[in-house]
Protein backbone atom coordinates (compact mmCIF):
# COMPACT_ATOMS: atom_id res chain seq x y z
CA UNK A 1 0.00 0.00 0.00
CA UNK A 2 1.33 3.18 -1.17
CA UNK A 3 1.63 5.93 1.37
CA UNK A 4 -1.37 8.94 1.49
CA UNK A 5 -0.43 12.28 3.24
CA UNK A 6 -3.72 14.18 4.32
CA UNK A 7 -3.20 17.65 5.92
CA UNK A 8 -5.41 19.47 8.55
CA UNK A 9 -4.93 22.51 10.62
CA UNK A 10 -5.41 22.56 14.40
CA UNK A 11 -4.66 25.38 16.49
CA UNK A 12 -1.50 26.46 14.43
CA UNK A 13 -0.17 22.97 13.99
CA UNK A 14 -0.53 21.21 10.62
CA UNK A 15 -1.33 17.38 10.96
CA UNK A 16 -0.02 15.34 8.89
CA UNK A 17 -2.32 12.16 8.52
CA UNK A 18 -0.21 9.57 7.09
CA UNK A 19 -1.49 5.77 5.85
CA UNK A 20 0.64 3.36 4.85
CA UNK A 21 4.19 2.49 4.56
CA UNK A 22 6.94 4.96 4.03
CA UNK A 23 9.98 3.34 2.26
CA UNK A 24 12.43 3.96 -0.75
CA UNK A 25 10.79 5.25 -3.48
CA UNK A 26 7.45 6.94 -3.44
CA UNK A 27 6.21 6.89 0.02
CA UNK A 28 9.41 8.69 1.26
CA UNK A 29 9.99 10.93 -1.46
CA UNK A 30 5.97 12.16 -0.61
CA UNK A 31 6.70 12.83 2.92
CA UNK A 32 10.04 14.64 2.02
CA UNK A 33 8.31 16.95 -0.57
CA UNK A 34 5.09 17.52 1.79
CA UNK A 35 7.44 18.76 5.31
CA UNK A 36 9.79 20.28 2.97
CA UNK A 37 6.84 22.59 0.98
CA UNK A 38 5.89 23.18 4.50
CA UNK A 39 8.45 24.73 6.05
CA UNK A 40 9.29 26.22 3.05
CA UNK A 41 5.88 28.52 3.48
CA UNK A 42 6.76 29.21 6.84
CA UNK A 43 5.10 26.48 8.62
CA UNK A 44 6.92 25.94 12.60
CA UNK A 45 4.34 22.96 13.91
CA UNK A 46 4.43 19.68 11.96
CA UNK A 47 2.76 16.97 13.69
CA UNK A 48 3.33 13.75 11.79
CA UNK A 49 0.38 11.28 12.92
CA UNK A 50 1.95 7.75 12.15
CA UNK A 51 -1.36 5.63 13.59
CA UNK A 52 -2.41 4.46 10.16
CA UNK A 53 1.68 3.70 9.52
CA UNK A 54 1.66 -0.18 9.42
CA UNK A 55 5.50 -0.28 7.69
CA UNK A 56 8.57 1.93 7.31
CA UNK A 57 12.04 0.60 6.11
CA UNK A 58 15.64 2.25 6.59
CA UNK A 59 15.15 4.63 3.88
CA UNK A 60 11.79 5.89 5.44
CA UNK A 61 13.78 6.49 8.92
CA UNK A 62 16.22 8.55 7.40
CA UNK A 63 13.14 10.32 5.86
CA UNK A 64 12.03 11.05 8.95
CA UNK A 65 15.43 11.98 10.71
CA UNK A 66 15.77 14.23 7.86
CA UNK A 67 12.61 16.09 8.71
CA UNK A 68 13.62 16.63 12.27
CA UNK A 69 16.82 17.78 11.08
CA UNK A 70 15.77 20.00 8.23
CA UNK A 71 12.80 21.22 10.53
CA UNK A 72 15.46 22.33 13.38
CA UNK A 73 17.66 24.08 10.95
CA UNK A 74 14.51 26.51 10.14
CA UNK A 75 13.30 26.65 13.47
CA UNK A 76 10.43 24.76 12.85
CA UNK A 77 9.25 21.46 15.04
CA UNK A 78 8.08 18.03 13.69
CA UNK A 79 7.05 15.84 16.15
CA UNK A 80 5.16 12.41 15.88
CA UNK A 81 1.87 10.54 16.85
CA UNK A 82 0.68 7.54 17.57
CA UNK A 83 3.03 4.88 16.91
CA UNK A 84 2.50 2.06 15.84
CA UNK A 85 4.24 -0.60 17.71
CA UNK A 86 5.90 -1.99 14.46
CA UNK A 87 7.58 1.87 14.16
CA UNK A 88 7.32 1.89 17.76
CA UNK A 89 9.98 -1.03 18.28
CA UNK A 90 12.06 0.24 15.04
CA UNK A 91 12.42 3.82 16.31
CA UNK A 92 13.73 2.31 20.01
CA UNK A 93 15.67 -0.08 17.91
CA UNK A 94 17.52 2.30 15.99
CA UNK A 95 17.64 4.92 19.22
CA UNK A 96 15.92 7.04 17.07
CA UNK A 97 12.68 6.89 20.03
CA UNK A 98 15.26 9.40 22.25
CA UNK A 99 15.81 12.01 19.08
CA UNK A 100 12.05 12.76 18.51
CA UNK A 101 9.22 14.10 20.38
CA UNK A 102 6.80 11.33 20.51
CA UNK A 103 2.97 11.20 21.56
CA UNK A 104 0.28 9.21 21.89
CA UNK A 105 -2.62 11.80 22.29
CA UNK A 106 -3.33 14.48 19.30
CA UNK A 107 -4.50 17.35 22.04
CA UNK A 108 -1.36 16.59 24.33
CA UNK A 109 0.82 16.89 21.12
CA UNK A 110 -0.91 20.11 19.73
CA UNK A 111 -0.52 21.71 23.24
CA UNK A 112 3.25 20.63 23.35
CA UNK A 113 4.30 23.01 20.57
CA UNK A 114 5.72 26.53 21.51
CA UNK B 1 6.82 -24.94 15.40
CA UNK B 2 9.09 -25.19 11.70
CA UNK B 3 7.29 -26.34 8.74
CA UNK B 4 8.82 -29.03 6.45
CA UNK B 5 11.73 -28.49 4.17
CA UNK B 6 10.21 -27.32 1.25
CA UNK B 7 12.41 -26.28 -2.47
CA UNK B 8 14.61 -23.02 -3.26
CA UNK B 9 13.25 -20.41 -5.06
CA UNK B 10 15.55 -18.88 -7.16
CA UNK B 11 14.89 -15.38 -9.08
CA UNK B 12 16.74 -13.16 -11.33
CA UNK B 13 15.47 -9.66 -11.06
CA UNK B 14 15.98 -6.14 -12.58
CA UNK B 15 17.64 -3.57 -11.39
CA UNK B 16 14.44 -1.81 -9.83
CA UNK B 17 12.04 -1.15 -6.89
CA UNK B 18 9.76 -3.68 -8.05
CA UNK B 19 12.58 -6.03 -7.70
CA UNK B 20 12.42 -5.32 -4.11
CA UNK B 21 9.10 -5.29 -3.86
CA UNK B 22 9.21 -9.36 -4.90
CA UNK B 23 12.19 -10.18 -2.99
CA UNK B 24 10.31 -8.64 0.13
CA UNK B 25 6.88 -10.47 -1.16
CA UNK B 26 8.93 -14.03 -1.80
CA UNK B 27 10.27 -13.14 1.77
CA UNK B 28 7.14 -12.83 3.50
CA UNK B 29 5.96 -16.09 1.49
CA UNK B 30 8.88 -18.16 3.01
CA UNK B 31 8.41 -16.91 6.42
CA UNK B 32 4.69 -17.97 6.28
CA UNK B 33 5.25 -21.22 5.22
CA UNK B 34 7.45 -21.62 7.66
CA UNK B 35 5.23 -21.38 10.39
CA UNK B 36 7.16 -18.21 12.28
CA UNK B 37 5.03 -16.06 14.04
CA UNK B 38 3.99 -12.47 12.93
CA UNK B 39 6.92 -10.55 14.52
CA UNK B 40 9.12 -12.68 12.86
CA UNK B 41 7.81 -12.80 9.73
CA UNK B 42 8.17 -9.19 9.74
CA UNK B 43 11.63 -8.98 10.54
CA UNK B 44 12.66 -11.74 8.18
CA UNK B 45 10.55 -9.83 5.05
CA UNK B 46 12.59 -6.38 6.38
CA UNK B 47 15.93 -7.80 6.69
CA UNK B 48 15.08 -9.07 2.98
CA UNK B 49 13.91 -6.01 1.30
CA UNK B 50 16.58 -3.82 3.33
CA UNK B 51 19.16 -6.07 1.59
CA UNK B 52 17.17 -5.87 -1.48
CA UNK B 53 17.49 -2.00 -1.03
CA UNK B 54 21.16 -2.53 -1.24
CA UNK B 55 21.50 -4.90 -3.64
CA UNK B 56 19.65 -2.31 -6.39
CA UNK B 57 20.66 1.11 -4.87
CA UNK B 58 23.98 1.11 -3.89
CA UNK B 59 25.41 -2.08 -5.57
CA UNK B 60 24.22 -2.34 -8.88
CA UNK B 61 22.71 2.07 -8.81
CA UNK B 62 19.70 0.99 -10.66
CA UNK B 63 21.94 0.05 -13.99
CA UNK B 64 19.71 -2.03 -16.24
CA UNK B 65 23.13 -4.13 -17.53
CA UNK B 66 22.99 -5.08 -13.98
CA UNK B 67 21.05 -8.10 -12.01
CA UNK B 68 20.10 -8.80 -8.33
CA UNK B 69 20.24 -12.50 -7.83
CA UNK B 70 18.55 -13.86 -5.01
CA UNK B 71 17.35 -17.24 -3.44
CA UNK B 72 15.12 -18.24 -0.66
CA UNK B 73 15.04 -22.17 0.98
CA UNK B 74 13.47 -23.46 4.03
CA UNK B 75 15.88 -26.29 4.91
CA UNK B 76 13.88 -27.42 8.16
CA UNK B 77 16.81 -26.13 10.46
CA UNK B 78 16.58 -22.79 9.30
CA UNK B 79 15.46 -20.21 6.84
CA UNK B 80 18.39 -19.11 4.37
CA UNK B 81 18.01 -16.22 1.87
CA UNK B 82 20.99 -14.60 -0.41
CA UNK B 83 20.34 -11.55 -2.32
CA UNK B 84 23.29 -10.85 -4.88
CA UNK B 85 24.57 -7.82 -6.79
CA UNK B 86 26.69 -7.38 -9.86
CA UNK B 87 27.93 -3.73 -8.37
CA UNK B 88 31.46 -3.11 -7.36
CA UNK B 89 31.57 -4.98 -3.85
CA UNK B 90 30.51 -4.13 -0.40
CA UNK B 91 32.93 -3.59 2.82
CA UNK B 92 30.24 -4.44 5.65
CA UNK B 93 32.86 -3.44 7.67
CA UNK B 94 33.05 -0.26 6.31
CA UNK B 95 29.32 0.95 7.08
CA UNK B 96 29.22 3.67 10.07
CA UNK B 97 27.82 2.79 13.45
CA UNK B 98 24.30 4.18 13.15
CA UNK B 99 24.16 3.84 16.86
CA UNK B 100 27.15 5.99 17.23
CA UNK B 101 26.01 9.55 19.07
CA UNK B 102 27.20 11.20 15.94
CA UNK B 103 25.73 9.14 13.22
CA UNK B 104 22.01 9.49 14.88
CA UNK B 105 20.95 12.13 12.60
CA UNK B 106 22.17 10.37 9.76
CA UNK B 107 19.72 10.47 6.72
CA UNK B 108 20.99 6.90 5.71
CA UNK B 109 22.84 3.68 6.83
CA UNK B 110 21.06 1.59 9.25
CA UNK B 111 19.92 -0.63 6.71
CA UNK B 112 22.60 -3.43 7.75
CA UNK B 113 22.64 -2.70 11.16
CA UNK B 114 18.58 -3.78 10.61
CA UNK B 115 19.69 -6.86 8.80
CA UNK B 116 21.96 -8.01 11.42
CA UNK B 117 19.38 -6.61 14.33
CA UNK B 118 16.36 -9.44 12.69
CA UNK B 119 18.44 -12.29 10.95
CA UNK B 120 20.68 -15.03 13.30
CA UNK B 121 23.25 -14.93 10.81
CA UNK B 122 24.45 -12.47 8.19
CA UNK B 123 26.94 -13.27 5.97
CA UNK B 124 28.81 -11.06 3.21
CA UNK B 125 30.30 -12.59 0.39
CA UNK B 126 32.73 -10.57 -2.46
CA UNK B 127 31.92 -12.35 -5.96
CA UNK B 128 34.14 -9.55 -8.14
CA UNK B 129 32.06 -8.00 -9.03
CA UNK B 130 29.60 -7.64 -6.35
CA UNK B 131 28.50 -8.41 -3.12
CA UNK B 132 26.36 -12.04 -1.66
CA UNK B 133 24.16 -11.00 1.83
CA UNK B 134 23.06 -14.63 3.37
CA UNK B 135 20.51 -14.14 5.09
CA UNK B 136 19.64 -17.20 8.02
CA UNK B 137 16.88 -17.50 11.10
CA UNK B 138 16.73 -20.00 12.41
CA UNK B 139 13.46 -22.13 12.79
CA UNK B 140 12.10 -23.70 16.11
CA UNK B 141 12.31 -27.88 16.43
CA UNK B 142 9.21 -29.15 15.36
CA UNK B 143 6.65 -30.18 18.46
CA UNK B 144 8.41 -26.86 20.12
CA UNK B 145 6.91 -23.70 20.79
CA UNK B 146 8.00 -20.87 18.38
Amino acid sequence: MALTIASREVNGVTVLDLSGRITLGEGSVQLRDAIRGLISKGQKNILLNMADVNYIDSSGLGELVSAFTTAKNQQAEVKLLKLTKKVHDLLQLTKLYTVFDIKDDEADAIASFK
Amino acid sequence: MSKAKAGRLSLKLKSTMESVDEIEAAAEKLAVESGLDENERFHVAMAAREAAVNAVLHGNEYDPAKLVFASFENTGAALVMTIADQGKGLNPDSVPDPLAPENLLRGSGRGIFLIRSFMDEVHFRQLHPGTELTLVKQLAPAGKNS
